[in-house]
C-alpha cells in the first residue's frame, strides 16, 4: 500500500473519531451539564406535570446512553427532531437556512483568496517599497473586526450612497440578481480581515521556497518573471497556503454568525441566536454539531488536498503518526 | 524598522492600558450616567466622541469599556495558559500515548471556535463576562498547548537536556530547569497575539449579545447599540471601532516585533 493511500485511511479514521467525539462533548455539555434540559427550556417558574410531559416526549427518562444513541442516530438518518419554537421539523429549518449561509461563507473565501493570494506573490516578488507598505495594510485589516467593518460598510454604501441595502435577504427564489445583491456588503466584511491574514502567509510561503532563487535561474534562462512566480514558485507554496485557508473557512463560518446577525440575514447564524433567546435546546444542539462538523470536514478535506499537492507531505506526517 | 514595529505597537498597548487604568479612579462622566436631554449628540468640546441614546457620554464608556476587555482578555488567555501550557509540557516530556492523546484532544478544541463554545455556555448559563472568559479560555488552550509542545520537543532533544536525563534527573526537573526557561520568549509572543485574539473575540461576543451585560460598559455593545442609530448617529459607530482596532493593532505589532527579533537572535546565535 502506499504512502499516500496509507495516510488517507488513518485520516479517514481520525476524522470519524473527530466527529464522534465533538458529538459526545456537544451531548454532555447540552444534555448532561444542565442536569434537566425540560427545566433549561421552560424556565424555573414550570408546573411539574407540564416539565413531567416534556421529560418524556424529549426522552428524557431514558438511560444516558439511549438518550446518545437516539439523538446520534436521528442525526445520520436525517431525522433531527422538531424544534419547540418553531414547530417545525429541524432538517426543513436548516436546509432552508444553509442555502444563506454556505454561499456567504464560499464567497467570502473566494474574494479574500482573489484579493489575498495575487497580492501576497506581489509583496514576495517586489519587496522594497511595494512590499513594506502592503504589509502595513495588511496589519491594519487583522486589526479591523470584521463586524465593525460591516457596519461602516453600511454607513457608505447603504446610508451615504445607497447602492446595497442595510440588511434583509430577499431569498433565492426572487430573482438571484437582488439576492446576490444582499450579500455583496456581508462578504466584503467577511472577506477583507481574512484576505489581510491570507496575504500575509502566501508572501511568507512564496518567500519561503527560496523565490529568490527560482528568479534568478528564470531570469537567466530567459522566462517572463509572473510565469515565474506562477508555475514554478506558487505551487511549492501551496501547502501553508490552503492549510490557512482551512482554518480560516471555520473561522468564516463562525464570522457569519455574527455578520449575519449584522445584515439580518437568515441563515444557520440567525437561527442560531433564535434558538438560543427561545432556549430551544435541541435545535442549539443539532445546529453545534452541524457547524462542528463542518469545522472538522473542511480541515479533513485539506488534509487530503495537501497531501494529494504533495505526496512526500503525506509520508512525513504518516511517519509521524506512527 | 523591527524596533520602530515593537516601539509603536508597545506604545498603542500602553495608551489602552494607561487608559483602563485612568478609567479606575476618573472618567469624564460617569460611564453610566444617563443624561437624556443631551442624548445622540454630535461630538463636541463637551463629549469628544458625542453621547448615545441614553446620552451617555461616548468617550467615558470607551476608557470604562478598555478596563473590561483587558480584564476578559488576561482572564480568558490565563485560563487559557493554565490549561494548555502544562499540557503541552507534559505531551513533549512524556511524548508516546500520552502526547497523542493530548494533542488530539487539542486538535478536537479547535473545532469548538469561541463562539461556539460562547453559544453553548449561554444556553445553559445565559450570557455575560464569564461565559466570554471561558469560551475564549477554551480556545487559547489548545493553540498554547500546541505551541508550546512544538517549542519544548526543540530543547528536549539539546545535548544538555539529554546529558540531564542522562545524570538521571527526572522528566519534571528537566522540564523546570531546562525547558520551560528556554521557551518563556516563544511563549510570551505567542501570548501577546493571543491577547490581541482575545481582545477582538471578546468584542465579538459583546457585539451579539453574549458578553458584558447592560449597564456594564464593552466596546463590543457599544457598537450593537450604535447600529440601532447608524442613520441619526453615525458617529457612534466609528469610536468603539477605532479602540479594538488599536488595541489589536498594537498587541498584533508587539508580538510580531518580539517574534522577529527573537528570530533574529537565534539565527545571529546558530
Amino acid at each position: 500500500m502506499g504512502a499516500v493511500t496509507h495516510y488517507l485511511l488513518r485520516r479517514c479514521a481520525t476524522l470519524v473519531a473527530a466527529l464522534f467525539f465533538a458529538s459526545i462533548i456537544i451531548f454532555i455539555v447540552l444534555q448532561i451539564l444542565p442536569g434537566d434540559p425540560a427545566l433549561v427550556i421552560l424556565g424555573p417558574d414550570a408546573q411539574a406535570d407540564t416539565l413531567k410531559a416534556l421529560r418524556h416526549q424529549l426522552g428524557l427518562d431514558l438511560p444516558v446512553w439511549l438518550r446518545y444513541l437516539h439523538w446520534i442516530g436521528g442525526v445520520l438518518t436525517g431525522h433531527l427532531g422538531r424544534s419547540t419554537a418553531y414547530d417545525s421539523s429541524i432538517a426543513n429549518l436548516i436546509l432552508q437556512r444553509i442555502a444563506v449561509t454556505v454561499p456567504l461563507a464560499i464567497f467570502a473565501m473566494l474574494l479574500a483568496s482573489l484579493l489575498a493570494i495575487p497580492v501576497g506573490a506581489w509583496a514576495a516578488a517586489r519587496r522594497g517599497a511595494v512590499d513594506g507598505s502592503i504589509m502595513a495594510v495588511t496589519q491594519i485589516g487583522i486589526a479591523v473586526p470584521d463586524f465593525w467593518l460591516a457596519l461602516l460598510l453600511i454607513l457608505i454604501f447603504a446610508v451615504h450612497v445607497t447602492w446595497f441595502p442595510a440588511g434583509g435577504f430577499p431569498g433565492w427564489w426572487h430573482g438571484t440578481g437582488a439576492a446576490l445583491k444582499a450579500l455583496v456588503l456581508p462578504v466584503v466584511a467577511l472577506a477583507v480581515p481574512q484576505a489581510a491574514i491570507l496575504a500575509r502567509v502566501t508572501r511568507g510561503a512564496v518567500l519561503d521556497v527560496g523565490l529568490r532563487d527560482y528568479l534568478r535561474t528564470a531570469r537567466a534562462k530567459g522566462l517572463r518573471e509572473g510565469a515565474i512566480l506562477w508555475r514554478h514558485a506558487m505551487p511549492n507554496a501551496l501547502i501553508p497556503v490552503t492549510t490557512l485557508m482551512g482554518l480560516q473557512f471555520s473561522f468564516l463560518l463562525a464570522g457569519t454568525i455574527i455578520i449575519e446577525n449584522v445584515f439580518t440575514l437568515p441563515g444557520l447564524g440567525s437561527l442560531l441566536f433564535q434558538a438560543i433567546g427561545q432556549r430551544d435546546l435541541i435545535l442549539v444542539q443539532d445546529l453545534v454539531l452541524l457547524f462542528a462538523g463542518l469545522v472538522i470536514l473542511i480541515n479533513f478535506l485539506v488534509d487530503v488536498l495537501n497531501a494529494v499537492i504533495d505526496p512526500r507531505l503525506a509520508q512525513n506526517l504518516g511517519q509521524g503518526l506512527q | 524598522m523591527r524596533n520602530l514595529r515593537i516601539l509603536i505597537g508597545g506604545a498603542m498597548t500602553l495608551i489602552v492600558i494607561v487608559t483602563a487604568l485612568v478609567a479606575l479612579v476618573w472618567t469624564p462622566y460617569g460611564p453610566t450616567a444617563i443624561d437624556i436631554l443631551h442624548r445622540l449628540a454630535a461630538p463636541s468640546a463637551a463629549h469628544p466622541f458625542g453621547t448615545d441614546a441614553f446620552g451617555r457620554d461616548t468617550l467615558s464608556m470607551i476608557m470604562a469599556g478598555a478596563e473590561n476587555s483587558i480584564i476578559v482578555a488576561l482572564a480568558a488567555v490565563g485560563l487559557g495558559a493554565v490549561l494548555g501550557i502544562p499540557a503541552g509540557l507534559l505531551a513533549a516530556a512524556r511524548g508516546g500515548w500520552t502526547e497523542e492523546l493530548l494533542m488530539r484532544g487539542a486538535d478536537l478544541t479547535f473545532a469548538f471556535p469561541a463562539l461556539l463554545t460562547a453559544v453553548m455556555i449561554t444556553a445553559l448559563r445565559g450570557p455575560g463576562a464569564y461565559t466570554v472568559m471561558i469560551a475564549i479560555g477554551v480556545f487559547t488552550a489548545p493553540v498554547l498547548a500546541r505551541v508550546t509542545r512544538t517549542a519544548a520537543g526543540v530543547i528536549w532533544v539539546q545535548d544538555y537536556a539529554r546529558a540531564a536525563r542522562a545524570l538521571g534527573r527526572g522528566r519534571g526537573a528537566v522540564t523546570r530547569v531546562h525547558i520551560l526557561p528556554n521557551i518563556l520568549s516563544v511563549l510570551t509572543v505567542q501570548i501577546t497575539i493571543q491577547l490581541s485574539l482575545a481582545i477582538l473575540a471578546e468584542a465579538g461576543l459583546s457585539f451579539v449579545g453574549l458578553g458584558a451585560q447592560p449597564p456594564a460598559p464593552s466596546w463590543g455593545r457599544m457598537l450593537n447599540d450604535a447600529q440601532t442609530y447608524i442613520y441619526t448617529a453615525p458617529f457612534l459607530t466609528l469610536f468603539p471601532g477605532l479602540a479594538i482596532a488599536l488595541a489589536v493593532l498594537g498587541l498584533n505589532m508587539l508580538g510580531d516585533g518580539l517574534r522577529d527579533a527573537m528570530d533574529l537572535r537565534r539565527r545571529r546565535r546558530a
